[in-house]
C-alpha cells in the first residue's frame, strides 16, 4: 500500500477521488444557491436547512479534508512535473493543438480557485459561523424563525461602494472554476482507467456540459442581485 | 533554399550546453530532414567545426532512433511521421530552425542532440514481456483472439519507442509509452496472465528513473508519429489500480 501511495498512478488516483468528491459538493452548493432565484424566502429556507441538517454538518469536515488533500497532491504532482524537464527547458516549444489550455494550466486555475474560495469563505461562512453580522437579524418564514442569509448575499453584491467588484470577483471565480472542470472532468475518469476511445468523447462532452452549468451557474447569483435586487 | 539553424550544442554529458547558429544553402525541398544534417555536417567538417551528433538508424521510420525536437515540436512540423520521415518542404525559404534535444531527466544528454534513452529499456525489462517456459513451440493458431482486440493489441504494439510522448509533454511523462506495452500485452491472452504484477513493476520503474506523473493532456498522442492513443493510458490506469485492489 506505501508503494501504491507514492507511485504517480496512486497520486493521481487521489486526486481523481477528491475531485470527483469536490464536483458532487458543487453539485449541491449551487442547486441550494439557485434557490436565491426564487427570493428570500425560498433562499432562506434552504440555507437555513444547510446550516442544520445533520448530514451536512457531518460532511462539513470531509469536504475540507477532500479540498486540503486535493491542493496537496496538486501542489506536489506540479513541483516534481515541473522538476522533470530537466533543468534545460526548450528554448521553443510549440503548444500541439489538440491539449487544450486548461488541461497545461490546472495548478494555476485550482490557485484561482482557491484565491476565490478563501474570499468566499470569509464573506458568508465565517460570517454565518463565526463572527455572526447585524444582517443576519432572525426572519419569520413560514412560522419558523431563521438568519437572514438572504440579505447578508444581498447586501454584498448590492453595495453602493463594492457590490459590482464583488460581483466581478464572483463572476471571474465562476470561470476560473468551470475551465478547471472542462479539463478536470474528462480527466478524473481517465485516471480511473474509465475511459476508451468511445467513453472519452462521452466523459468530454459530459465535463464541458457540466462546467458549463456550473460556470453560468454561480455566474447569475450575483448577475441577478445585481439587475434585480 | 538557404537555412539558417540554431542548433543546441554540448560536449558530453556534464558540459554546460548553448545554441550555435549555423547558416547552410542550396538545400533542396525534396531533401530530408536528416539528410540536410548530413550536409549540414559535411560542411561543419570542412570547415574543421566538430559535426553535430544526432541520433538516426533505420531512416525510415521504424526503428526509432530518430529524434529532434524542432521548432517547438517532437519530431518537426507534422504529424504521425519520425524525423528521419521529415523534408525540408514543411519549412520556407531562409527560416530560421531551431532544433533541441529531447529533454527530461529520464532522458539525460549524452552529446548535442543525442539523449540516452537507456531508461526506456529498463522499463520494458521490469515487465515489458511475457514469461515463456521452455518447451515445444505452440501451435500458431491455438488460441483463438477476436480480430477487435488483436486490432488493439497491434496499434500498441506500433510503438517504437522513440520517447516522443516524453519530450513533449509538459510533465515529461513516459505513461504513453509505459501503457502501450502493458496494454498490448493485457490485451492478449499469452500476456494476461502478468499483467497486475507486469503493470505495477513498470510504473514503478518508470516512477523511479525521473519521468514525470501524467495530468493527461493527450500531447503525447498528438505528437507520437505512430498516433497511439491514450485510452492505452486509461487500461494502464485500470490494470494498475485493479492490481493494487487485488493485494
Ligand atoms: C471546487 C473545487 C475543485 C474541483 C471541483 C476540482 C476538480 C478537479 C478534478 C475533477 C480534477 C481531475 C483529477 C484527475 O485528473 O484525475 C482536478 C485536477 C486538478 N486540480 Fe482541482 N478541483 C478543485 C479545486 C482545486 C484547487 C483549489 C486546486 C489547487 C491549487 C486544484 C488543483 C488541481 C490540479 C493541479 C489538477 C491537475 C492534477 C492532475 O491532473 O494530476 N484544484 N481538479
Ligand atoms: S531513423 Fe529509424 S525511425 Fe527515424
Amino acid at each position: 500500500m506505501s508503494g501504491f501511495l507514492s507511485s504517480s498512478i496512486g497520486k493521481k488516483f487521489f486526486m481523481s477521488i477528491t475531485g470527483l468528491f469536490l464536483v458532487v459538493f458543487l453539485l449541491v452548493h449551487l442547486t441550494a444557491n439557485l434557490a436565491l432565484l426564487f427570493g428570500p424566502n425560498a433562499f432562506n429556507i434552504v440555507s437555513h436547512f444547510m446550516g442544520t441538517n445533520p448530514l451536512i454538518q457531518i460532511m462539513q469536515p470531509i469536504l475540507a479534508a477532500g479540498f486540503i488533500v486535493h491542493i496537496i497532491y496538486a501542489t506536489f504532482l506540479t513541483l516534481q512535473n515541473q522538476k522533470a524537464r530537466g533543468n534545460d527547458g526548450y528554448a521553443k516549444v510549440v503548444n500541439s493543438h489538440q491539449s487544450s489550455w486548461a488541461s497545461k494550466n490546472m495548478y494555476i486555475l485550482g490557485s484561482l480557485v482557491l484565491t476565490f474560495l478563501v474570499l468566499h469563505i470569509l464573506n458568508f461562512f465565517w460570517k454565518i459561523k463565526v463572527t455572526g453580522s447585524p444582517l443576519l437579524a432572525e426572519v419569520e418564514v413560514n412560522g419558523e424563525a431563521m438568519e437572514n442569509a438572504y440579505a447578508l448575499v444581498a447586501a454584498l453584491f448590492t453595495d453602493q461602494k463594492l457590490g459590482l467588484v464583488y460581483s466581478l470577483v464572483y463572476i471571474f471565480g465562476a470561470i476560473a472554476l468551470a475551465f478547471h472542470l472542462t479539463h478536470g472532468f474528462w480527466s478524473a475518469f481517465q485516471t480511473l482507467g474509465m475511459s476508451n476511445d468511445i467513453w472519452r468523447k462521452r466523459w468530454t462532452v459530459l465535463g464541458y456540459l457540466f462546467a458549463f452549468a456550473v460556470g453560468g451557474g454561480f455566474a447569475i447569483i450575483p448577475l441577478f442581485l445585481m439587475l434585480f435586487a | 533554399m538557404d537555412l539558417k539553424l540554431k542548433i543546441w550544442r554540448q560536449k558530453d554529458a556534464k558540459a554546460k550546453g548553448q545554441f550555435e547558429l549555423y547558416s547552410l544553402n542550396n538545400i533542396t525541398k525534396d531533401s530530408s530532414f536528416l539528410e540536410m544534417m548530413d550536409v549540414l555536417n559535411e560542411q561543419l567538417l570542412s570547415q574543421g567545426i566538430e559535426p553535430v551528433a544526432f541520433d538516426h538508424d533505420c531512416r525510415e521510420g521504424i526503428c526509432g532512433m530518430c529524434s529532434l525536437f524542432i521548432n517547438g515540436r517532437a519530431h518537426g512540423p507534422d504529424t504521425e511521421i519520425t524525423t528521419c520521415q521529415l523534408h525540408m518542404r514543411k519549412f520556407k525559404d531562409g527560416e530560421t530552425i531551431t532544433v533541441e534535444p529531447w529533454r527530461s531527466n529520464g532522458f539525460p544528454i549524452i552529446k548535442d542532440l543525442m539523449v540516452d534513452r537507456t531508461a526506456y529499456d529498463k522499463i520494458l525489462q521490469a515487465g515489458g514481456y511475457v514469461s515463456v517456459n521452455t518447451g515445444g513451440v505452440p501451435d500458431a493458431n491455438a488460441i483463438p483472439i477476436s480480430k477487435e482486440v488483436a486490432d488493439e493489441a497491434m496499434d500498441a504494439a506500433t510503438c517504437i519507442g522513440c520517447g516522443a510522448c516524453v519530450a513533449t509533454c509538459k510533465n515529461s511523462s513516459a505513461m504513453l509509452f509505459v501503457s502501450n506495452k502493458v496494454s498490448q500485452l493485457a490485451l492478449l491472452p499469452q500476456g494476461k496472465a502478468e499483467a497486475s504484477r507486469r503493470a505495477k513493476a513498470m510504473v514503478s520503474k518508470m516512477d523511479e528513473l525521473g519521468f514525470g506523473n501524467c495530468t493527461n493532456t493527450g500531447a503525447c498522442e498528438v505528437e507520437c508519429p505512430k498516433g497511439i492513443s491514450i485510452s492505452h493510458i486509461a487500461r494502464l490506469n485500470r490494470e494498475f489500480l485493479m492490481a493494487t485492489a487485488k493485494e
